[in-house]
């Protein structure tokens, strides 16, 4: 049961092979046996899954179910969960349990989909290898040794290794893509603001998007379909209609014109890694797609400018962890003062301290122009590049990362190191695009991904377009060893 | 451009973090080298260049003035590490 | 030396909404602690704001009413800094981008004199929540309630010249809030609260001097005795050779002296950037045209209005349109009373407003409305009492005994108008005061207020003063 997608368990439960609440157990067990070696799990939540499997399986027979009733997934722990753990991989709210639901959150439940858990992730999703997470390392179900990628690891090594069908995550700088491509997945991260991120445990708050990690694009479509949409509480979320997804993914795509930036082509960029991509730009071509050359001139300034504009926002979002309404307190503060620094220090973890305190130096007191108002212009650069491209062409492709997936603990000493594995998804953040990484091909064993492109809220296309290079080959299907 | 210590210990007291002493001489490294790699936007020529805020262009949306919370100080509150008599408490402030 | 003094006032508005500027909490003053602070007021994880479009269109009133600029896009920009009373460690405020812009209020002084105050800019923003220190031996409680209150913060150019051009400015900006019905200006509960800026600089320097901010003057009087004892101390510090240091102090009312608030802390670096959580506010014409027609009429224009249309003097008018209700009464008054809009001035201004004072009540409140004092002023004008007698019946008006009519039938205080009841009254008196007589027809004119006053006394007062005039003349003649 547990190496089908989605849409063909949405499939098996219409037809009564099995309840959702046998599917919920199958998943249920799998995490409990195995979920040990991977860590993809901060809190599962097997008693809730069951209720709500038993919630559908009346609903399925009552004859008002959906296309996603009864389906079970896992939330990435960054989503708050009404009186569930929210912990967003960080002891500063280990003690945290939400009164409240996210928009996401609460859109998956009503269209009957089932919690299996919250998965673990880097903390406050600062981090491109889920070795930030105050729950510990996530490992790659690939190869133990390596990491799943991050911050969205948990969710991508529990869907790698089949513990879940299909996971949320969130993408502020490739969260979702980059453990996507390095765990074998579909990692799809649609326009900024198409998704609410009322409920999200704020990163950056221009940057963050939530979406979904799943086997194929069309389960992306699934999911995206429901979670998509205006939230009145979100004043960032876009007042645009959503499409019918599944409706899009039949559609040809002879014709279509695929850029290809050579800038994604660096020297940084592993040979291997590098034929994959040019062999999945084979298989586009086969299917009549026309690949030309387009020209992203700004994309070296794409990781320096993230890193001045998220840790900016990251500084302020952070501040509201203060130890006083939520969250961790240090014990016995002497003041004030000792009360704050204490509850934060010792409360957060050091990625997240060096990128608060980085936040805070770019915005103050005479650094702003030269780092923060620099950025936003540099930003805006990045963006017009993309605009120009897509004059031109439908999509753009190009590697999701330089290589497959490092091992853990190779990257931690030099955080520009572990940053630069973020230099192909960034700029998407940046500018607000969607996206999309597909599996296309095995390096060493290890999966790599293309990532693909989209014009702002162009994600009907852009999953038809993902949906087709699966059509043809079956690195989407690919298991990892011991996952039968 | 590289941070002392000094402006280590500055930032961590701006941001209110505590770090400890030992930990000082690495954070300064660290944040050297991360503000060494963005300083390379200087280069970029943004004369002629708006700056850009957030990726989509649109307007704020206004809500209508209605009340629409409720009550629910006693469930907010099983969060809070320090509660009496409705009040969040914290180490007593001199003004 | 001769110092000049330069202030600028910024005063911070709360904004009359039901609902808070970026969360659906109530905004009502008085609830038990939290009990209006919902999870976007606590900053939970995940929580965004969604501005109040109402917060906005008060903005813009406040704008219009002081010919001001509207930005067609202002911006929201978050200041950070770490207090238990602001829950997300920064305050959504407006930085660059104001709202309001460029506008000027007019004020006038005591001495009849006038002057234009610049209005720099107008910004909106959210109000903190409060730290309550009693009660706690070692701790601080926070109650968040008041967090989120629209604030409108108003900032004025340094172009006051003493206290007493402060205070003015802020009775005007006091009264015009209340005008556009933005703010209830209510300044013990913190709707209507004044940082000041203060600096000397001697008489004829183009440079300003080094400014303190006093925070929080939550009246008038307090204002002026702030600004003055400021004012002194700067003075003060520089005629001794010292150096004023630009920093935020604190009025102490008990002492009647102001002290620095800076701790040992760090100067204050905010880190102001755009709010990321929220898009720029673009105010469109239609918006502004919508705001302007809901305008009421404003201060200056009713005061010469009342000046032209009522012949009041303009301290007068300037009096009876302090408050919009004060006009809105007057008015009431002279259309029921059909009467002399003089007449009907004087007594608003004088009994009506000094039993107002007397009892601490508002207009709304009062014993005595509008219809009820035309009544009385009717009565005046028909001659039916004297004004003297008019005052004992407005006192049993507002004791509740009843409306003028029912008070003059029931104590009988009618005036005494018929020639024949009132010549036997005068007759009686020049019998009863034959030294009296006799001194005023040898010449003593002024024995004649004597006589009338006799008369009155006779007749309780209820004999009209003027007919009483006119009669005794005649006897007295012989």
């Amino acid at each position: 049961m547990h190496d089908k997608t989605l849409a063909e368990l949405a499939a098996g439960l219409k037809q009564g092979e099995f309840s959702s609440e046998e599917l919920t157990r199958h998943f249920v067990d799998r995490i409990e046996a195995r979920d040990d070696r991977y860590n993809a799990f901060i809190t599962p939540t097997p008693e809730r899954a069951l209720e709500q499997a038993r919630a559908a399986d009346r609903r399925i027979a009552e004859g008002n179910a959906g296309p996603l009733t009864g389906l079970p997934l896992a939330h990435k722990d960054i989503f708050c969960t009404r009186g569930v753990k929210t912990s967003c991989g960080s002891k500063m709210l280990d003690n945290f349990v939400s009164p409240y639901d996210a928009t996401v959150v609460e859109k998956l439940a009503e269209a009957g989909m089932v919690t299996l858990g919250k998965t673990n992730m880097d903390e406050f999703a600062m981090g491109s290898s889920n070795e930030t997470s105050y729950y510990g390392p996530v490992k790659n179900p690939w190869d133990e040794s390596k990491v799943p990628g991050g911050s969205s690891g948990g969710s991508a090594a529990a869907v790698a290794a089949r513990l879940a069908p299909a996971a949320t995550g969130t993408d502020t700088g490739g969260s979702i893509r980059q453990p996507a491509a390095l765990t074998g997945l579909t990692g799809f991260k649609p326009t900024y603001g198409r998704v609410s991120r009322y409920g999200m445990i704020a990163f950056a708050s221009s940057l963050d998007q939530a979406g979904t990690l799943t086997i194929s694009a069309e389960d992306a479509a699934l999911m995206t379909q429901a979670m998509a949409g205006f939230d009145e509480r979100d004043s960032t979320s876009a007042q645009e209609s959503v499409p019918d997804y599944l409706a899009a993914l039949g559609q040809d795509i002879k014709g279509l014109k695929i850029g290809v930036p050579p800038e994604f082509f660096d020297e940084g960029l592993d040979a291997d890694t590098r034929k994959a991509v040019d062999d999945a730009l084979d298989v586009y071509r086969q299917l009549g797609a026309e690949i030309r050359e387009v020209h992203l001139p700004h994309l070296d300034l794409s990781v320096p400018t993230y890193y001045v504009v998220a840790p900016a926002e990251c500084s302020s979002n952070l501040s509201r962890f203060d130890g006083v309404r939520f969250g961790y307190r240090c014990e016995n503060p002497k003041d004030l003062l000792d009360l704050y620094e204490r509850s934060r220090g010792e409360g957060f973890g050091a990625e997240v301290k060096r990128r608060v305190m980085t936040g805070t130096y770019v915005l103050s007191a005479g650094y702003y122009d030269a780092y923060y108002l620099q950025a936003q212009k540099t930003r805006k650069l990045i963006r017009d590049d993309f605009l120009k491209a897509f004059e031109e062409v439908d999509v753009l492709m190009g590697p999701t990362t330089p290589t497959p997936a490092f091992g853990i603990g190779e990257k931690t000493d030099d955080p520009i190191t572990m940053y630069l594995n973020d230099i192909y998804t960034i700029a998407v953040n940046l500018a607000g695009l969607p996206a999309v990484s597909v599996p296309a091909g095995l390096v060493g064993g290890l999966p790599v991904g293309l990532q693909i492109i989209g014009n702002f809220f162009d994600e009907g296309r852009l999953l038809n377009v993902a949906h087709q290079f699966q059509q043809q080959t079956d690195w989407h299907r690919r298991l990892p060893e011991g996952i039968e | 451009m590289s941070l002392s210590p000094d402006d280590v210990r500055h930032i961590a007291h701006l941001a209110r973090l505590r770090i400890e002493e030992q930990d000082i001489q690495e954070y300064a490294g660290n944040l050297s080298r991360i503000v060494d790699f963005v300083d390379q936007l200087g280069k970029a020529d943004t004369d002629a260049v708006t700056p850009m805020a957030h990726p989509l262009e649109m307007a704020q949306r206004l809500r209508d003035d209605v009340v629409t919370e409720e009550n629910h100080r006693d469930e907010y509150q099983q969060n809070a590490p320090a509660t009496e008599a409705g009040l969040y408490l914290v180490p007593r402030v001199i003004e | 030396m001769e110092w000049e003094t330069v202030i600028g006032l910024e005063i911070h508005t709360q904004l009359q909404t039901s609902s808070k500027i970026f969360s659906g909490s109530s905004t009502a003053y008085g609830a038990e602690p939290n009990t209006q602070a919902s999870l976007i007021d606590l900053g939970y994880p995940g929580m965004l704001p969604v501005l109040n479009r109402e917060a906005v269109g008060m903005a813009v009133k406040l704008g219009l009413a002081i010919g001001a600029k509207i930005a067609d896009r202002s911006v929201f920009a978050r200041k950070n800094y770490f207090y238990p009373d602001l829950p997300k460690g920064y305050q959504i405020s407006q930085y660059e981008l104001p709202v309001v812009y460029e506008g000027t209020l007019d004020i006038e002084m005591d001495d009849g004199s006038t002057k234009t105050v610049g209005v720099t800019r107008a910004h909106l923003e959210e109000d903190a929540g409060k730290s309550l220190h009693e009660g706690f031996e070692t701790m601080t409680g926070i109650d968040l309630n008041r967090a989120g209150t629209p604030l409108l913060e108003i900032v004025s150019e340094p172009d006051l010249r003493s206290s007493a051009e402060a205070v003015a400015y802020m009775k005007k900006l006091h009264s015009l809030v209340r005008y556009l019905e933005i703010c209830d200006g209510n300044m013990q509960e913190g709707s209507f609260r004044c940082d000041a800026n203060v600096s000397v600089r001697p008489k004829g320097q183009k440079e300003f001097g080094t400014r303190t901010e006093i925070k929080n003057v939550n009246s008038f009087r307090f204002v002026e005795k702030a600004i003055d004892y400021e004012v002194e101390r700067q003075i003060d510090v520089l005629e001794s050779g010292g150096e004023v240091v630009q920093e935020t102090r604190l009025y102490d009312p008990a002492k009647g002296e102001t002290r620095s608030m800076r701790t040992k802390e760090e100067a204050n670096d905010y880190r102001y950037f755009p709010d990321p959580d929220l898009l720029p506010l673009e105010i469109e014409n239609s918006f502004v045209e919508k705001v302007r027609s809901s305008l009421p009429e404003l201060p200056d224009a009713k005061r010469e209005r009342f000046i032209s249309d009522y012949g009041l003097k303009a301290y007068d008018a300037g009096v009876l349109t302090a408050t919009r209700e004060m006009g809105d009464f007057y008015e009431a008054v002279v259309k029921a009373s059909g009467g002399d809009p003089k007449l009907a001035a004087n007594w608003v201004m004088g009994e009506f407003s000094g039993f107002l004072n007397k009892d601490g009540v508002e207009i709304a409140e009062a014993p005595v409305n509008a219809d009820a004092l035309a009544g009385l002023l009717k009565r005046i004008e028909d001659n039916t009492i004297s004004g003297k007698i008019a005052k004992d019946v407005f006192e049993a008006m507002w004791a509740g005994e009843g409306d003028a009519d029912t008070i003059i039938d029931k104590k009988g205080l009618k005036q005494i108008t018929d020639a024949s009841a009132i010549e036997p009254i005068i007759d009686d008196v020049l019998e009863k005061n034959p030294q009296q007589l006799e001194q005023y027809r040898a010449g003593k004119d002024k024995l004649f207020g004597f006589f009338v006053g006799q008369v009155m006394k006779a007749t309780k007062g209820k004999a009209n003063p003027q007919q009483v005039n006119e009669l005794l003349k005649e006897k007295l003649k012989g």
